[in-house]
């Protein structure tokens, strides 16, 4: 007994050290925290109000049961009450129902504003207009349209900063999630459905973007770089774009959207109404003829289509990098993503096109 | 011809990896020596016997336990792997898709084969030895759930050595498991080991709701049943209807891949979102099934430790119940950031942080059992205190990431993660370790160590939070889940090093668990009171370990909490309520029925996955023959004579 009340003691002390490192060491440098966009900074404020509200909770109570332990422990000539047989307070039961509703409450009204708010297919309030970027998450790399610039890219970003981005996501694969923390919260990307997210970068800089939903082998390498860059400069790098020659055509597309993974790519036009065409197939399975047709196969036709039980090696990457002209390494101060040695592609995945 | 052989081999055997050359080595030592010890000390019989055929639930609480703390290890080791991959990224200790397997089978094993066998256990110990009952309601179905869950767990573990294990993560998202992203066995693996033993889950569910609801001694009322009981009461409701939802959902996605169905692919008019609300409607409420009884579990200890009532106890009751029901309104948080408007996603933010509150208000009522009271620090109470901050800072985690607008900066990353390991590792976990140190000496008639359960505590504890902590910190610094590999300039690696070195010591935490169950093995004393915690309820007015029959004669309850009454009424002088003359107690023949039936339910999944008809077929031929043989079976019962009764009631009470 006593044993275990000075190891909780130390415990304890241990905790609170611990736990103060943590927090004053990790705070400043957790992006979440450090948000670079209004809906980014709004997310923040709203999860240190949730943190407050919970806080308010927490604290005591945790106060409470480390008071309670400490005075009715059985020690010998102990001199706390000792009342076996009571166990009901309708009083005390009211308080303990009725602050956490209370609390609830509170709660529920704040989310359901912030919810309004920050509805990630609402438009920023802004005066410039908004850009548009449609991206699509692909086994294991993204694709970035401009299709007012008629450019793309491969798994980097660069936007105007101060101007409001509305992203059109979707997927041709696993579904995926898009989250670039600073700038604000992710959404799903899902094959036959676009769903819609709606950023703005404050400030210049490069912010990190991920992939959140697991898609798989390579999913680790599904990282991508936003850089937000002011307005000139984003006219200087779409006409450098522009000029350098590397397109991306159907076929083109269709290498591309082959399991593997990618360096950072740029294409200098892209083939029109692509998105579309990659959101429709999904969604009208019937005479729709783009992106990659994937249709869920037994095991027996895969071992028809594949009797020998051959592996095909498809380097969709290797093929892609070929006629890459532009690489990322051309623009100053932007450096590439962490390099990708790893580019084998996917085995034995049969993708034929229609 | 020997090339065919090898290529089968190659192909049918997982290989190329040492670390599963190791465990190909390990099973087969394994086995070898269990064959060995059991013809050498000649226990083939006792085996089949005691174990295989029992329909004790006693037994059968007890195979559930050696399986479940067996799947703890293993699904640990999964764990430690993963932590070892991310404390050093660039090693490469674990290849992308060995790293997929490792996470995919650990959240299923933890979840389904470690935390619902340990909790069907505790049932099977506690249940009917406090309701006063000599059996659950159906014995034969409860033997058939065991071995449908040891079966469909061994089915599942078995993808480790042959063919490969899924790797599309624990809920397996479609297109990812359909054939397109899984071309492997390793997905229907898991949709056979999951059906399998999820037929036993939802059995045993009916079975305890049946046994609850019927078998109550005489004069105990709803208002008298023990927080256990009603704690498993609560999660046998959701059990029964969740687990259904869970059974159609994994049929589904199986007719996606072997014949070629389109419910959860884009194309033929299918959708991958219906599986995800559908495993989801599943998913959610089944958290819940595992912590309701470890809410019971907590309400035992603190009222035994505290010797106090347990405080609020109607509020308690409706807490659990409610809980319960609004388990099944919470399913679409897991996909708030899928796009759906915003009144969808302010309906499920609420319905969810909701649930917040009934479980606020159990921990009160736990702070004010101890409240004026004699708290006991007996390792059953230490892990009970552990779990209240551990589970209220959890709770509150939890309650952030309800908040839908906030939740699209939490959702699938390391924050996400904290968060469920801080409530299922310090609401299950520890609550099922609290209980089983609690039933111990009710099963096996004596305590374990102190001494080394303490050491365990800490080392456990210390490590929890060394581990879970940073990952709060570095889900927030933009880590998301699943990731097997993150580069340096990130600045995660101080954050998963440090959680690293907390999975080693909850690693190290139960070793010291092994150790102190082999060391209590060999050196505790019999228990020879029968109620060696100074208990409240029924079971501990019966000797350590319980008779084949539990009760002599059926108790009288008078009082909630009555063992403890009837000592308090001793104590004062006063008589023991008298007991009814002894009668030829009526008991279940034991049956090899269930295991056989079992073993054919093994080959029609192991046949399924393979696509190998030659052995599908003869195995659901089994499970039909089997059944037509049980339903003619007229002889499936006996007496216990009373000279019998007397006899075994005279031996307990010399040691008692």
């Amino acid at each position: 007994m006593k044993l275990a009340t000075k190891m909780m003691r130390r415990f304890a002390a241990l905790a609170l050290l611990g736990g103060t490192v943590l927090m004053t060491s990790g705070c400043q440098s957790m992006i979440v925290f450090d948000p670079k966009g209004p809906v980014g900074a709004h997310q923040r404020d709203l999860i240190y109000f949730t943190m407050l509200l919970c806080l308010i909770v927490l604290v005591p109570v945790l106060l409470l049961t480390a008071w309670i332990i400490w005075r009715y422990r059985d020690k010998k000539g102990s001199k706390a009450t000792y009342q076996p047989k009571w166990s009901h307070s309708t009083k005390l039961e009211i308080v303990w129902w009725g602050i956490p509703i209370i609390i609830i409450l509170v709660l529920a009204i704040v989310t359901a504003r912030y919810t309004y708010m920050l509805d990630p297919a609402k438009p920023l309030e802004s005066e410039k207009k908004p850009i548009t970027v449609q991206v699509t998450s692909l086994d294991w790399k993204w694709l970035f349209q401009y299709p007012e610039q008629g450019i793309a890219t491969v798994n980097y970003l660069v936007i105007p900063e101060d101007t409001p981005v509305k992203f059109d996501l979707t997927s041709d694969g696993p579904m995926n999630s898009f989250w670039v923390p600073q700038l604000g919260g992710m959404i799903y990307t899902m094959s036959g459905m676009a769903t819609t997210l709606h950023l703005q970068a404050d400030e210049i800089g490069e912010y990190m973007g991920t992939g959140a939903n697991f898609t798989g082998r390579e999913f680790g390498k599904m990282g991508f770089t936003v850089k937000a860059v002011s307005d000139a400069d984003f006219g200087d790098w779409v006409e450098k774009s522009k000029a350098s020659g590397n397109a991306l055509t159907e076929q083109g597309y269709q290498q591309l959207a082959k399991p593997g993974t990618s360096d950072q790519v740029t294409y200098a036009s892209i083939p029109d109404g692509l998105f579309g065409r990659i959101v429709h197939h999904y969604s009208m399975s019937r005479g729709a003829s783009a992106g990659i047709f994937e249709k869920a196969k037994t095991r027996s036709e895969l071992q028809e289509e594949n009797p020998a039980g051959e592996e095909e090696q498809t380097d969709s990457t290797k093929a892609e990098d070929e006629h890459s002209g532009h690489s990322m390494d051309d623009m100053e101060g932007m450096e590439g993503m962490d390099s990708m040695d790893d580019m084998e592609g996917m085995e034995g995945h049969d993708m034929s096109n229609h | 011809m020997l090339d065919k052989i090898k290529d089968f081999a190659s192909w049918f055997f997982v290989t190329g990896d040492p670390l599963i050359y190791g465990a190909d080595i390990a099973i087969a030592l394994t086995t070898l020596a269990i064959i060995f010890v059991l013809t050498y000390f000649k226990k083939w019989t006792w085996l089949y016997r005691e174990w295989l055929t029992t329909v004790d639930h006693k037994r059968v609480g007890i195979m559930y336990i050696i399986a479940s703390l067996l799947m703890l290890f293993r699904g640990g080791v999964d764990a430690l792997l993963m932590r070892t991959q991310l404390a050093f990224p660039d090693m490469k200790f674990l290849s992308p898709e060995h790293y997929n397997e490792v996470f995919t089978t650990h959240g299923v094993i933890m979840i389904l084969f470690m935390a619902m066998p340990l909790m069907f256990g505790l049932f099977n110990i506690a249940v009917p030895l406090q309701l006063g009952a000599r059996d659950v309601a159906f014995p034969f179905l409860n033997s058939l759930s065991f071995w449908l869950f040891f079966m469909g767990a061994m089915l599942f573990n078995m993808s480790f050595v042959i063919g490969g294990s899924a790797d599309s993560g624990w809920l397996a998202y479609p297109p990812l498991s359909e054939m397109t992203g899984s071309p492997g066995v390793g997905q229907d693996f898991y949709i056979w080991g999951i059906q399998i033993s999820g037929i036993g889950s939802l059995m045993t569910g009916i079975n305890f709701i049946v046994t609850i609801v019927k078998m109550r001694a005489p004069g105990m009322t709803w208002s008298k049943v023990p927080m256990f009981t009603w704690s498993v009461l609560s999660s046998c409701v959701t059990i029964i209807v969740a687990f259904p939802v869970l059974t159609v959902t994994l049929a589904l996605l199986f007719l996606d891949r072997y014949l070629g169905a389109h419910f959860f692919t884009m194309d033929g008019g299918g959708n991958a979102m219906m599986y995800i609300n559908l495993i989801w409607m599943w998913g959610h409420p089944e958290v819940y099934i595992v912590v309701l009884p470890a809410f019971g579990i907590f309400s035992e200890i603190v009222a035994t430790f505290s010797k106090k009532r347990l405080f609020g106890y109607a509020s308690m009751v409706f807490a659990m119940m409610s809980i319960s029901v609004m388990s099944y309104f919470t399913w679409l948080h897991h996909f708030f950031t899928m796009g759906s408007g915003a009144n969808v996603n302010i309906f499920f933010a609420i319905t969810t942080m909701i649930i917040a509150i009934p479980t606020g208000v159990k921990i009160f009522n736990w702070l004010f059992t101890m409240y004026r009271g004699r708290i006991n620090f007996s390792t059953p109470m230490l892990w009970t205190i552990a779990f209240i901050p551990c589970f209220v800072v959890g709770g509150m985690t939890g309650v952030m990431l309800s908040v839908a607008p906030a939740d699209f900066q939490f959702h699938n990353s390391y924050f996400l993660i904290a968060h469920f390991h801080q409530v299922l590792i310090g609401g299950v976990a520890f609550g099922y370790f609290a209980g089983l140190y609690y039933w111990w000496p009710k099963m096996f008639g004596f305590k374990l160590n102190e001494k080394l359960g303490k050491w365990a505590f800490w080392i456990w504890n210390i490590g929890f939070y060394v581990c879970f902590m940073p990952q709060y910190f570095v889900g927030l610094d933009g880590m998301t889940r699943r990731v097997s590999t993150y580069s340096w300039d990130t600045g995660w690696w101080a954050m998963n090093f440090t959680s690293t070195i907390g999975g080693f010591l909850m690693g190290l935490g139960f070793l010291f668990q092994v150790w102190q169950i082999a060391h209590s093995i060999k050196f505790m004393e019999k228990d020879t009171t029968g109620d060696p915690w100074n208990g409240r309820t029924l079971e501990w007015s019966i000797p350590s370990p319980a008779p084949l029959y539990n009760f002599a004669t059926t108790p009288m309850v008078t009082e909630r909490d009555d063992w403890w009454e009837e000592k308090e009424r001793i104590a004062a002088g006063q008589a023991p309520k008298a007991k009814p003359a002894l009668e030829p107690i009526h008991m279940p023949k034991n049956s090899a029925i269930p295991f056989i039936q079992s073993v054919c339910w093994f080959m029609v999944g192991f046949g399924l996955v393979f696509h190998w008809l030659w052995i599908a077929i003869p195995g659901f031929i089994g499970v039909f023959a089997t059944m037509l043989a049980h339903s003619f079976n007229y002889k499936s019962d006996y007496y216990i004579q009373v000279d019998e009764i007397e006899r075994t009631e005279a031996a307990a009470r010399r040691t008692v």
